[in-house]
């Protein structure tokens, strides 16, 4: 039992439009769906809202739906739906809500709400950069579609602008295998010491690459996407550029030390993941084990 | 044990029964009537317990003040449970009369007190280590609307300071602040969102100063709580064929209680107050608080409100004096209940240490001395660090003979946390340490570890460092020549219990890292290891940590019933149940009804030092008892029995402050662990997939109380090895949350393997050892010896962190 909120307004909206002319009307309204980042904050007196915007009533935001080359999530999918429906059109998202919080947050908590909150160690992010997700924002002045690339601005800051809503994101089915590995000092229930996802497209002949909690943002590795690898002989691939890989990933990640680790170690930490993650979808998109 | 032990003597017609396990039906309906056996009645009763009610009720009631001291109809106990009407004596496992409220989330925690007109208290903490005060300007926090009182140091209308100890404690901070968190001023206002926002509109002008953090600076400046010697024959003096010398790191663990302290109080209307507060022991908060009140100690009646674990964290104060304060100040009750950070702050840690340990042995194999330098960190306050230091100093070595000891423990005072009691109590630290350095030093010598343990183990007879002999077993066990070993005989129990296998195409969840899903088995190597640990169950160094218990046995509606009156806290261990076992077996009455824990009841000593089985079970065995005297010659129709009987082990001596030297220790607990781990080289994650314990706990009074507790002791132990640490910089705790303070989950504990072992101790009811602490001891070294065997690395500092098992890595070219 705690004390109750004080004179917090409580919005409830039953459909989108009428969420998006509140959230104009009360700027200062914070949009609230699984609440798992905003309660605890709210608990710790972190933030103190005026007013909240409940998205529970938006059936529209709790749908996916597939789009052909994509799928669309709605932001208010928890991750538990996105582990049970979605784990083999988006294997790295999926993975990657395996490790949110335990159960219970897993059916509170959504990707949306992660979005906004865009905590640099969001278990979300990685697999969205990996794989070119585009994160869908609307207000009363229309939608707009923001690659996730350009969604991120600092720690814990967004694109997003008063009066706006995340709606959606789309996130391109898998070409190819996807890992998600999150390295934390517990076996489960842990925020990210550091985080990679790895996308492979074997058409298309394309890495992606998606690190967490080691920089300001959750970021790309441009220069690790772009490793020489032999498509044309698979069975060439080896632990020098496995190893390879991991050097540049961990080179394009911007660490720093804290209470969950010292950034030596997660640089440490992401080249090994790296390297492990290159060889398993590489493994998995050509059925073979590869020469060492 | 003999089985006598478990047969009431001097009873006339009265035969105790102990049913074995309910059937799943029984365990989960809401009001069970036993059906299996129940304790045949001495009168003429249909034999079946009466079902009391079970579900939420009230907490403790205001009128409960007015109770006689032993009601008809009883009341219930603390946390507004049922009272226990299950069948079940010494030695079983009948559910225990709160399991099913906390399970259904009916069980009334101190957090869940509520009162009509009930004000919440809140605490405003000082934001710096170490700063002098200026001035406090409560002006604007009490115009503030909603707010009934601002209180400072100026409004304490007793004696300024509290302790367990030493009464060093500022109840609120006088002209100076000494650790981060430290109390500064108390608000109660009609909520407690009110009462937050009032505290920021406080005005505190601080004249912040530099502080001291670093425990070897303080003890070299003469600043520290107590300095503790062990002296023993000459070590240096001898020549030895192996020495290892190693520094030892442990990080400040905390006991990390689910349930935050919380509590409330009540205006008698007379000047009086009542205090509901979850604490381990209602009589040492009372003899503390009544002082700061000004109070005598009669105007205060205390009662133990539903606890969610202790572990050590409610030894010491925490809102007890703030809320009567407000309380009487306003005239209104006043509740108080720290959020989860403010309880990182609001109680004490376990001491973090720095140690340097040397062991030598000849070439037989056989210590020949053990040199150590024990620093722990005792922080702002003296909390309970006299009594861990003398810990740590008489424990220092483990359950090993040695004939030359040189150690010398210091509890330092610095602008760090207060750190204070915590399971293990000053015994945890150093089995860390000379477990290590038993390893080291088996490990010069070519020998396997558990051998070099053997040759060295305590055995009857066997004298400890600071003098005191083993005493506690039988000497009929002795092997020809060789006095009896528990030791060495608990190392010799793992052999018929194998190392796990290795099994193929695990789960990610079974390997390290988890769902985090960094290995598939890439980088991963096990290891095994071994820990030892000795704890001492009860108070030690002459403390008379008495326990009482009332026993009043009456005719209700043709039934015997027996109504048990203690002050012991029950923090989730058992032992309310362990009381109603004890009267089952010893009266065979038709039903036995816990009285609530108050003051009106006569100490029961604290909920600490594994004691509560010994101290109160032997207190409730002894009331039992004096009641079967009465009996003798008389009818219960013709009016109730009762007696009350204090309960005492055997006197301590303190230890000698130059030598060490002194019987100090009442009973010495012994358990070993073994270790299986995966360790992941590479990422430097831990998976601890087996622990397998040996434990010698005299008697088993209730086997699935017991396994709860190993269980619950070797995690934490876990938590220690390799992820709980409050992180501190300069005074200031990084890490006060849940979020960031991480303790072990089911993914991180592994099923473990128990072989429990009964060397009856004469002198304790029933020869139980206490079970709560050793398990903690000894897990710790057993799974760093692990990883160490995995990893080839020295790690000489706990908790093991990714980065100590990586470190080597960086330094490759």
């Amino acid at each position: 039992m705690t004390a109750p909120l004080r004179a917090a307004l409580f919005h409830r909206p039953a459909e989108l439009d009428e969420a998006l002319r509140l959230l104009a009307a009360h700027p200062e309204a914070v949009p609230v769906a699984g609440g798992t980042d905003l309660m605890v904050a709210v608990n710790y007196r972190h933030t103190r809202p005026a007013a909240m915007l409940d998205l529970t009533r938006l059936a529209e935001l709790r749908e996916w739906s597939d789009e052909g080359d994509a799928i669309r999530i709605g932001s208010g999918v928890p991750y538990t739906r996105i582990i049970a429906e979605l784990a083999t059109v988006l294997p790295g998202l999926a993975a990657a809500a395996r490790t949110v919080g335990s159960p219970q947050i897993r059916n509170r908590g959504t990707l949306g709400g992660n979005l906004a909150t865009a905590s640099p160690a969001g278990d979300g992010h990685p697999p969205l950069l990996a794989t070119g997700a585009d994160i869908e924002i609307a207000s009363t002045a229309g939608t707009r579609t923001v690659p996730v690339t350009a969604f991120f601005t600092g720690p814990k800051r967004s694109v997003l602008a008063p009066g706006e809503l995340i709606t959606a994101v789309t996130v391109p089915k898998a070409a190819g295998p996807q890992q998600f590995l999150k390295v934390g000092t517990r076996n489960a229930m842990v925020i990210a010491v550091c985080s990679l996802a790895v996308a492979l497209d074997r058409d298309a002949r394309r890495l992606g690459t998606g690190i967490g909690s080691a920089g300001p943002t959750p970021l790309t590795a441009p220069d690790a996407d772009l490793i020489e690898l032999p498509w044309n002989r698979p069975d060439l691939f080896n632990d020098a550029l496995a190893a390879e890989f991991g050097r540049r990933v961990a080179a394009a990640a911007r660490p720093i030390d804290d209470v969950r680790g010292t950034a030596a170690y997660r640089r440490h930490a992401l080249a090994v993941c790296a390297a492990r993650a290159l060889r398993r979808v590489w493994t998995a998109a050509h059925g073979t084990e590869s020469t060492r | 044990m003999p089985d006598a032990l478990n047969e009431p003597t001097g009873r006339a017609a009265t035969t105790a029964s102990t049913p074995g396990e309910r059937t799943p039906d029984e365990r989960t309906s809401p009001s069970p009537a036993p059906t299996g056996p129940v304790p045949v009645a001495p009168a003429a009763s249909a034999g079946l317990e009466t079902a009391v009610p079970a579900g939420p009720v009230p907490a403790a009631p205001a009128a409960s003040h007015a109770a006689p001291e032993f009601p008809t109809p009883p009341t219930r106990a603390a946390g507004g449970v049922g009272t226990p009407h299950l069948p079940g004596g010494v030695g079983s496992s009948p559910t225990r009369p709160d399991a099913e409220a906390k399970v259904n989330g009916t069980f009334d925690y101190a957090s869940d007190l509520d009162f009509p007109g009930m004000l919440w208290g809140h605490t405003l903490r000082s934001p710096h280590p170490s700063a002098r005060l200026r001035a406090i300007d409560t002006t604007t926090a009490r115009a503030m609307p909603g707010v009934a009182a601002v209180l400072t140091a100026a409004d304490v209308p007793g004696k300024l300071h509290y302790g367990l100890i030493e009464a060093d404690q500022p109840v609120l901070a006088l002209d100076q602040v000494n650790y981060e968190g430290e109390p500064v001023a108390i608000i109660a206002a009609e909520t407690l969102d009110l009462a937050r926002r009032a505290a920021e509109l406080i005005d505190v002008d601080y004249d912040i100063l530099e502080p001291a953090c670093d425990p070897e600076e303080a003890v070299a400046a003469g600043n520290w709580f107590r300095c503790q010697p062990v002296r023993l024959g000459d070590p240096d003096a001898q020549t030895p064929a192996a020495v290892v010398t190693r520094d030892y790191v442990v990080g400040m663990q905390d006991q990390a209680p689910l349930g935050p302290e919380s509590g409330a109080a009540l205006p008698t209307g007379d000047g009086g107050i009542e205090l509901y507060v979850a604490t381990q022991w209602v009589h040492s908060d009372l003899e503390q608080i009544a002082p700061c009140l000004g109070l005598e100690p009669d105007r205060i009646h205390m009662a133990i409100a539903g606890i969610g674990g202790a572990f050590g964290a409610r030894e010491d104060l925490s809102v007890q004096v703030h809320m009567a304060m407000l309380a009487l100040a306003t005239g209104r009750p006043v509740k108080m209940m720290y959020d989860r950070a403010e309880s990182f702050v609001g109680h004490v840690h376990r001491h973090p240490a720095r140690m340097r340990y040397e062991h030598a042995a000849d070439a037989d194999g056989k210590l020949l001395y053990v040199k150590a330098r024990i620093v722990l960190d005792g922080g702002a306050y003296a909390s309970t660090t006299e009594a861990v230091v003398g810990n740590a100093a008489s424990l220092a070595v483990g359950p090993y003979e040695v004939e030359h000891v040189s150690i010398d423990a210091w509890g330092a005072r610095t602008n760090n946390p207060p750190c204070g009691a915590m399971r293990g109590f000053g015994g945890v630290q150093t089995c860390f340490a000379y477990e290590s350095q038993m390893d080291a030093l088996a490990e010069v010598l070519g020998l396997d570890p558990l051998e070099f343990r053997r040759r060295n183990a305590v055995a009857q007879g066997s004298k400890l460092i600071t003098g005191q002999i083993v005493d506690a077993y039988d000497p009929a066990r002795a092997d020809g020549g060789t006095p009896f070993s528990p030791l060495a005989d608990m190392l010799g129990r793992f052999k018929d219990m194998p190392v796990p296998a290795v099994p193929t195409g695990r789960d990610i969840v079974e390997l390290p890292g988890g769902t985090g899903n960094t290995t598939h088995g890439e980088g991963v190597r096990r290891g095994v290891g071994y820990g030892v640990g000795l704890k001492n169950v009860c108070y030690s160094e002459g403390f008379d940590d008495y326990s009482t218990a009332g026993i009043r046995l009456e005719l209700v509606d043709g039934q015997t019933v027996a109504y048990v009156r203690t002050a012991a806290a029950e923090v989730g261990q058992g032992h309310w149940s362990l009381q109603a076992q004890i009267v089952r077996t010893e009266l065979g009455a038709d039903r036995v009804e816990l009285l609530p824990n108050d003051t009106k009841a006569g100490s029961a000593g604290s909920s600490s030092a594994s004691r509560q089985s010994y101290m109160t079970g032997g207190a409730v065995k002894a009331a039992c008892e004096a009641v079967r005297e009465l009996m003798r010659g008389h009818d219960l129709a013709d009016g109730p029995i009762e007696a009350t009987r204090v309960f005492r082990h055997r006197a301590t001596k303190p230890m000698d402050p130059v030598t060490g030297q002194g019987e100090s220790h009442v009973q010495l607990a012994l358990c070993v662990h073994r270790a299986t781990v995966d360790v992941d080289v590479e990422l430097g994650l831990v998976k601890v997939v087996d622990l397998t314990c040996v434990q010698d706990v005299g008697k088993i009074m209730n086997p699935v109380a017991l396994e709860g507790q190993i269980h619950g002791g070797s995690a934490q132990g876990l938590g220690l090895a390799v992820m709980e640490e409050m992180i501190t910089a300069q005074g200031r705790v990084k890490n006060a949350s849940f979020t960031d303070y991480l303790i072990p989950t089911i993914l991180d504990m592994p099923p473990m393997r128990l072989r429990i072992v009964e060397n009856a101790d004469p002198e304790a009811p029933y020869g139980l050892r206490g079970a709560g602490e050793p398990p903690t001891l000894s897990s710790t070294p057993a799974i760093v010896a692990a990883i160490r065997d995995a990893t080839g690395l020295a790690l000489t500092q706990i908790p093991v962190r990714p980065e100590h098992l990586t470190a080597h890595f960086g330094r490759q070219p």
